[in-house]
């Protein structure tokens, strides 16, 4: 069968599955109770087990099958859903996830999983007979699956329905319908049926649920619960006369026989497995809804992200291109020209906005495995860890949420490691057991900061300084003088690390050096900041996309050099005499701060080709607090431009970050102001 | 040797200075005219820029400067060689290129231990060829990492 055009989409929802069943689990986990999320977590196994089993991945549906009969019995209070047992169901998951990204790569799926399937067996079957209150064998029920159709429980709110309908006169029917196996168009015979059945009467529930019926995420068979005046032979007529239809059942619905699903446990544990999911439905019912008014209001088309670089990419040499036009209509002084390419810049212009758009994904993306590896982290450690995730919906260029996991993985695994105490500690010094990490993104100007922070141990300066000091990071001159800011910089500098010792969690202290370095490369910037015994707290600028940035086009000599507009504050002109020195180093007097001045020229040993004159053209710069002055030649203007890097050979050439091409074909450097200001 | 078992292979002969060099086709990505090139900052001394390669920025090495041979001007017959290997893609700077030859394997010889010193690590072999003396390059050499360190270590200088 040709199943690749399917595949692409199976591992994609596969994905989703997966990492919906692993949030729901976090949230089961510390809030054992809660029904409707076992019920989230058993629709993703069920779904994923149908699709894996569609597209003959056996393994991956057996051992969905064999969540789904835990599940299920946790649903059905037959097990509790307690830590080590959650574990299991971890477990699996990542089973789950191995074989999901086996297939990806091109493997069968296959994996052996005869363990943990044997450990879900395990809990399945032994689990209520040893600590926990039984009732019944879940084997049992399970045996009666399906080929029983009998009348579903309902809840109170659907039950006062029929109620109040039988009173008026209406008749409810429990009415289970057979598709013929050669039937092609599930999704349309089911439509069909719901026409007949929507003009006989209304359709008070369905299993599975119309969303499911519609995306064909069922086998041959599906129910619906209907009150109509009609008779039951007519509705079965009706509903017969739809072709390839096999068979169809009707039952009477007695009210008085039934009891609503909460008022008669008993009668759950006969219940057939199709039963109990349609009850999961109807107790999710407010959810359902919410979510299908989400699906009308987005609609979406999945589109390979191959073909969105492609697009940009195309999109860049546009972007070239228009600078070029640019430049001639502003030589030719053609307003017939100028016009039609002021026109074509304001479009490229939206279209541009568009383009980035579209490339936006959240940051949940990054986010969302994390709750999973702090869980894993903090028992590892025999730590209590909270983590709160703020903003996940913020958004940023794909390329970036691609390269900034591993940095705040780090980060993370840095703050489980070394800032959140033990838990006798945390006791000694009057805190919660349970500490905090809290992570959050949230949108700035042209920047999306993420900061992670803790509520441990905070950082100790002094011992940061003696190490730093006993590795000949800085001399005990420099060390003197410096702020509590500037040590804790220290951590960042290459071969650090603070943690007495060396644990598999944070590494061998490797670790910050390499975190600054891959956020510099994106084109941002991380810095810390800590209180003693209170916690501490990384903080990551990052550029809304990396391709196409605005910056102000700057002539050094004859040298044309961009600076991103991004760390631009103000750009001036000042006279020679306005210009002072101060040990040794020339600074200005700006808006009432001393400001260093630095002279491109100097700095970048430019070929000097222009006289000085008495006026200086500058451009004011910040990273961070900090700020500088660059003297430059002349203000050419502000432009947008492609970032291009200078390729592997430079790969990291001092205070620039990459170049990029003019309107006339020429290339020209861009500066970064972070390595400028030191 | 495995070029041994090959009967031929296909070199671009360039020039400089007096010599004849020799680096294989396949490595060779294209042969350009010199073009403005942009002057990179605290880049070594032979990195001469970058230039716009049909929209990719390309990092250009003045040869006769990596080998430590007085620079001239760029002259009409000057050329950039586009090389490619591991990913890295960088124009040579040539006096001249003139010709695509066949070189014997046979004929290549390592290189002459005299020579020793500086030039000798670029220098794969030598092709001996009726009159002429083609010198083949060890791209690998003449592009190597350590450069790339070198580098590195006059960011560190600088900062």
């Amino acid at each position: 069968m040709e199943m690749n055009q399917y595949m692409e989409m199976f591992i994609e929802e596969s994905k989703e599955h997966l990492q919906a069943m692993n949030e729901h689990l976090l949230k089961l986990e510390s809030n054992p109770e809660d029904g409707s999320l076992v019920n989230e977590i058993f629709r993703s196994a069920h779904t994923l087990k149908g699709m894996s089993a569609t597209m003959g991945f056996e393994d991956l549906a057996s051992l969905t099958h064999q969540m789904e009969n835990v599940l299920d019995g946790i649903r059905n209070n037959e097990i509790t859903a307690t830590s080590d047992l959650l574990d299991v169901v971890f477990e699996s998951v990542d089973h789950l996830e191995e074989m999901v990204v086996d297939i990806e790569g091109g493997g069968d799926g296959k994996r052996d999983v005869s363990d943990t399937v044997s450990k879900l067996k395990l809990i399945e079957e032994g689990a209520p007979q040893g600590s926990l209150p039984a009732v019944g064998s879940k084997a049992g029920a399970e045996q009666s699956t399906a080929t029983n159709a009998g009348v579903p429980s309902f809840d109170t709110f659907e039950h006062t329905v029929l109620a109040q309908s039988k009173e008026q006169g209406y008749n409810a029917y429990f009415i289970n319908i057979a598709l013929r196996e050669d039937c092609i168009l599930k999704a349309a015979r089911v439509y069909m049926v719901f026409e007949v059945l929507e003009q006989l009467g209304e359709v008070i529930k369905s299993y599975p649920t119309v969303d499911q019926l519609e995306e064909e995420n069922f086998e041959r068979e599906f129910s619906v619960t209907i009150v109509t005046k009609d008779t039951a032979a007519d509705v079965e007529n009706k509903i017969a006369k739809v072709s390839e239809i096999e068979k169809v059942e009707i039952t009477d619905i007695h009210l008085d026989e039934l009891g609503t699903s909460k008022d008669s446990p008993a009668d759950e544990k006969k219940e057939t497995e199709a039963d109990s999911s349609k009850r999961s439905q109807a107790k999710s019912d407010n959810g359902d809804n919410g979510d299908k008014k989400q699906a009308a209001a987005n609609k979406t088309i999945r589109v390979n992200i191959d073909r969105l670089d492609r697009l940009m990419n195309l999109f860049e040499e546009l972007v070239i291109d228009r600078g070029r036009l640019e430049q001639i209509s502003r030589e030719l002084k053609s307003g017939e020209l100028t016009d039609t390419v002021e026109h074509m810049s304001r479009i490229s212009g939206d279209l541009q906005s568009i383009i980035l758009n579209m490339r936006m994904v959240p940051v949940e993306q990054v986010f969302n495995r994390f709750p999973r590896m702090i869980r894993g982290l903090a028992k590892e450690l025999n730590k209590k860890v909270e983590l709160e995730i703020i903003g996940a919906e913020t958004e940023l260029d794909r390329t970036v949420i691609d390269e900034i996991g591993d940095p705040l993985v780090h980060l993370l695994r840095n703050s489980i490691d070394h800032g959140i105490e033990s838990m006798e500690e945390r006791r000694k010094k009057g805190k919660e057991e349970q500490g905090k990490i809290t992570l959050k993104a949230y949108h700035s100007g042209n920047h999306v900061f993420i900061e992670v922070s803790d509520n441990g141990s905070g950082i100790n300066s002094e011992k940061v300084l003696e190490k730093a000091l006993e590795r000949g990071v800085v001399t005990e001159e420099i060390s003197q003088t410096m702020t509590k800011q500037q040590i804790y910089e220290l951590l960042f500098s290459s071969g650090f690390s603070t943690a007495e010792q060396i644990s598999d969690i944070s590494g061998r202290g490797v670790g910050l050096d390499v975190v600054k370095n891959k956020i510099e490369s994106l084109g941002g910037n991380v810095s810390v900041n800590s209180e003693e015994g209170e916690g501490t707290q990384f903080s990551i600028q990052l550029p809304l996309t990396l391709s196409i940035i605005s910056v102000m086009l700057v002539e050094v000599q004859d040298e044309i050099y961009a600076i991103p507009l991004s760390s631009i504050i103000e750009t001036a002109i000042i006279k020679e005499e306005e210009i002072l020195s101060a040990h040794n180093q020339r600074v200005i007097d700006f808006r009432g701060n001393v400001v260093p001045l630095i002279d491109l020229t100097e700095f970048l040993d430019v070929p000097r080709t222009r006289e000085d004159d008495e006026y200086c053209s500058i451009v004011v710069v910040r990273k961070g607090e900090k700020v500088a002055a660059l003297v430059v030649n002349s203000f050419i203007g502000q432009q947008e431009i492609v970032l291009k890097s200078l390729g592997n050979y430079l790969t990291s050439v001092f205070a620039v970050s990459g170049a990029t091409i003019l309107g006339n074909g020429n290339v020209a450097l861009i500066l970064d102001c972070n390595s400028l200001i030191k | 040797m495995n070029e041994s078992v090959l009967s031929d292979i296909k070199v671009i002969v360039f020039q400089l200075k007096n010599e004849e060099y020799g680096v294989e086709v396949e490595q060779v990505k294209s042969i350009e005219r010199v073009q403005q090139i942009t002057r990179v900052p605290n880049a070594p001394e032979f990195v001469k820029g970058v230039i716009n390669l049909r929209g990719v920025v390309t990092p250009i090495i003045d040869l006769r400067s990596r080998f430590g041979i007085e620079e001239i001007d760029y002259s009409d017959s000057t050329r950039v060689i586009i090389v490619s290997m591991n990913e890295i893609e960088v124009g040579l700077i040539v006096d001249a290129a003139n010709d695509v030859i066949d070189i014997p394997t046979a004929a290549i010889e390592p290189p002459p231990e005299v020579v020793g010193g500086y030039e000798a690590n670029y220098i794969r072999g030598v092709a001996k060829l009726e009159k002429r003396l083609l010198i083949l390059l060890n791209l690998d050499k003449v592009l190597n990492t350590v450069e790339i360190s070198d580098l590195k270590s006059v960011e560190a200088d600088v900062q």
